[in-house]
């Protein structure tokens, strides 16, 4: 039984709007999970589906069009949707902190890798020039850059995209955060770079106990490294629940549609078509009625009209949809 | 960079040739040097002998190229209106104008850069708007009649400032202000243009999500790469600069440059203009070098190669 001051983040009734010229867009609808220490969970939806906007929405990082409201919205207990600006960046890029979508412009041409590695430490952990320094370089070789300390006088632009990636996520660390939200680290990488860049993810998250959401697309990560799943579909989360359960009895039929869409080796037909649920995602702009997935489901009814309810099972899996178990 | 810097270097001097060239023929084909020589109201035969004298005869070319030798050796020729060398005539005022050139930059840059800052950031609200309005009157209004609302308003109503000449600080300070106003809307504009497009970097966000203060935002990470097109526009207002210098000079009888460009037209005086000219391209041609060598020094990509 998980004692409650385990848990680093809460969101309750998460949504996000976006002012658009032709109305409001409904990014995130009402959204809720939690996240305990230690605990790995991942976001996984089509592109599109609001999973970028979640994230910035947990680090107050939301551009200027978008709009957030929460029940709650808590990191470590504290309320993060009533806390000011002074106290947001006093916990950000320290105690929480993000690796972004884009590793080739996340790091500014300007600067130095060592003169922005260090600037988070410098100022949350009020430490000195070499001492930032020294953890910088102790980072560095942490998610595996060679001659760490000449690193620090290079400019993104000398770096490959593997290793501005790295140096993203020794900068996300340097401070020693308690949270940590990867969006789709690894899409933007090379296969072989991929997998390397997430063991070092895993590794470093079990050495350090953080708490960490990770955003992907990609399934197979998914079964490997995630405590808890959700999956979230024209923004929401339809399904969630322990991997496990989740990869083993799927309830939802966006989820089974996904899950089928993963290849097996053997049982997949080499050239196959991979995750592609057959239909496009309804317009999030303006009010959605019923269940958004309605028009793709093979499983609709006229009942798929209205609102469908959250189901939940013991072990904490949740789904939202009309059926108990649609397998 | 050091071949660039020389092949831009050559490339300076072709164009200070070129601009000689067609300044030369230019004033050439506006008057009458020798009638300028002579005098207003001298006798034909006068004027005749003048031009055979000073062997304005020739074909023009020949006379350019003599000018040209002359000029490589150090000789700038005479005045004809104060009848003394033009070189130290030139030169003794060349300090007076960089300085007024350097102060209303420094006021431009001063007025456009937190003001440019300030509309990026608050985009679209009265505050944009309001230095919009600002940049608007500057670009609208020519530089001699606000130089004139100047005068009217601290020399005349308020009696806090000197009306003309350029013996003390003071007598720099509307000059300055008439001369960079002129040019402190461009830069606003495009400081403003700048940090509305770097606000949006994703650097910026990962700048957020640091914690990094928003003064530390904007300035460190954002106004360093919204000032690299600054650099290059630079040179060019400095050339507008100078060019305006000679409006603003005049109107205060400021000691320099423009003011000396200015009475060598009233007075036809071809060689002062002719190394004036010279010299202002040359200056203009090192100013835009500069900036570039400046622009390539900001850029890391090009710097760190
Ligand atoms: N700046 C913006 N202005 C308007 N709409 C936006 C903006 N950014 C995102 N959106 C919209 O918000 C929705 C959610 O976008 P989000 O970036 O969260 O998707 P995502 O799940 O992260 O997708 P991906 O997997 O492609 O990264 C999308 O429909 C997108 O079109
Ligand atoms: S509620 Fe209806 S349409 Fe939606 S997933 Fe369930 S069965 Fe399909
Ligand atoms: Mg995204």
């Amino acid at each position: 039984m998980a004692h409650s001051s385990d848990i680093v983040l809460e969101v309750d009734g998460l949504s996000v709007d976006i002012a658009t010229p032709g109305g409001t867009l409904h990014a995130v609808r009402d959204i809720s999970f939690s996240v305990k220490r230690g605990e790995t969970l991942c976001l996984v939806g089509e592109s599109g589906c609001g999973k970028s906007m979640t994230s910035l929405a947990i680090m107050d990082l939301l551009p200027k069009a978008a709009k957030k409201t929460a029940r709650r919205l808590a990191f470590a207990g504290e309320d993060l949707s009533r806390a000011g600006r002074s106290r947001i960046n006093a916990l950000r890029g320290n105690r929480m902190s993000m690796i972004f979508q884009e590793p080739m412009t996340a790091l500014n041409p300007a600067y130095t890798i060592g003169n922005q590695l260090v600037e988070a430490y410098r100022l949350h952990k009020r430490a000195s020039e070499a001492e930032a320094r020294e953890r910088a370089v102790f980072l560095l070789g942490k998610v595996g850059i060679a001659n760490a300390a000449e690193r620090l006088g290079q400019y993104p632009h000398q770096l490959s995209g593997g290793l501005r990636q790295r140096v993203m996520i020794a900068m996300a660390l340097m401070c020693g955060p308690e949270l940590l939200i990867a969006d789709e680290p690894t899409t933007a990488l090379d296969v072989t770079i991929q997998a390397q860049i997430l063991r070092l993810l895993v590794d470093l998250q079990n050495e350090l106990g953080i708490a960490m959401v990770l955003i992907t697309h990609d399934l197979g990560i998914v079964a490997r490294i995630a405590d808890r799943v959700a999956v979230m579909y024209a923004g929401q989360i339809v399904e969630e629940g322990p991997t496990a359960s989740l990869f083993n009895a799927p309830r939802h039929p966006y989820t089974q549609g996904l899950i089928a869409c993963i290849p097996v080796p053997g049982r997949t037909e080499p050239g196959g078509r991979l995750g592609v649920i057959p239909g496009v995602v309804p317009s999030l702009v303006g009010e959605v009625r019923g269940c958004s997935f309605r028009d793709r489901c093979g499983k609709a009814t006229p009942a798929c009209l209205d609102a469908p309810p959250v189901r939940e099972t013991a072990d904490g899996h949740r789904w939202r949809c009309i059926l108990e178990n649609a397998a | 960079m050091i071949g660039y810097i020389l092949k831009r270097l050559g490339l300076a001097v072709l164009v200070a040739l070129a601009v000689s060239a067609i300044a030369f023929f230019l004033l050439r084909m506006s008057g009458d040097i020798a009638i300028a020589i002579a005098g207003e109201g001298a006798r034909q035969e006068d004027i005749e002998l003048v031009r055979r004298t000073y062997g304005l005869d020739r074909p023009l070319l020949v006379q350019y190229a003599e000018w040209l030798w002359n000029t490589l050796r150090g000789d700038f020729g005479t005045s004809i209106y104060f009848k003394t060398a033009v070189a130290p005539l030139v030169f003794a005022k060349l300090p007076t104008t960089l300085l007024l050139g350097v102060l209303s930059l420094g006021f431009a840059l001063l007025v456009s850069i937190p003001l440019g800052v300030l509309a990026a950031v608050y985009a679209n609200s009265w505050i944009d708007r309001l230095a919009l309005a600002i940049a608007v009157v500057g670009q609208a209004l020519p530089n001699f009649f606000f130089a004139l609302l100047l005068v009217m308003l601290f020399s005349i109503t308020l009696r806090w400032l000197p009306v003309s000449g350029s013996k003390t600080w003071a007598h720099f300070i509307m000059p300055t202000i008439a001369l960079g106003y002129y040019v402190a809307p461009a830069f606003m504009r495009l400081i403003r243009a700048g940090m509305i497009e770097v606000l949006s970097a994703d650097y910026i966000r990962t700048a957020r999500a640091k914690g990094l203060p928003t003064r530390t935002v904007i300035f460190k990470h954002a106004l360093r790469n919204a000032v690299v097109p600054v650099v290059a526009l630079t040179a060019v207002q400095l050339g507008f600069l100078l060019g305006g210098s000679v409006v603003i000079e005049t109107i205060f009888a400021l000691d320099g440059l423009g003011y000396l460009a200015y009475q060598s037209i009233t007075y036809k005086d071809f060689p002062v203009m002719q190394v004036i000219v010279l010299l202002l391209s040359v200056l203009y041609v090192l100013l835009t070098l500069a900036a570039d060598i400046a622009n390539a020094w900001l850029d890391p990509r090009i710097r760190v190669a």
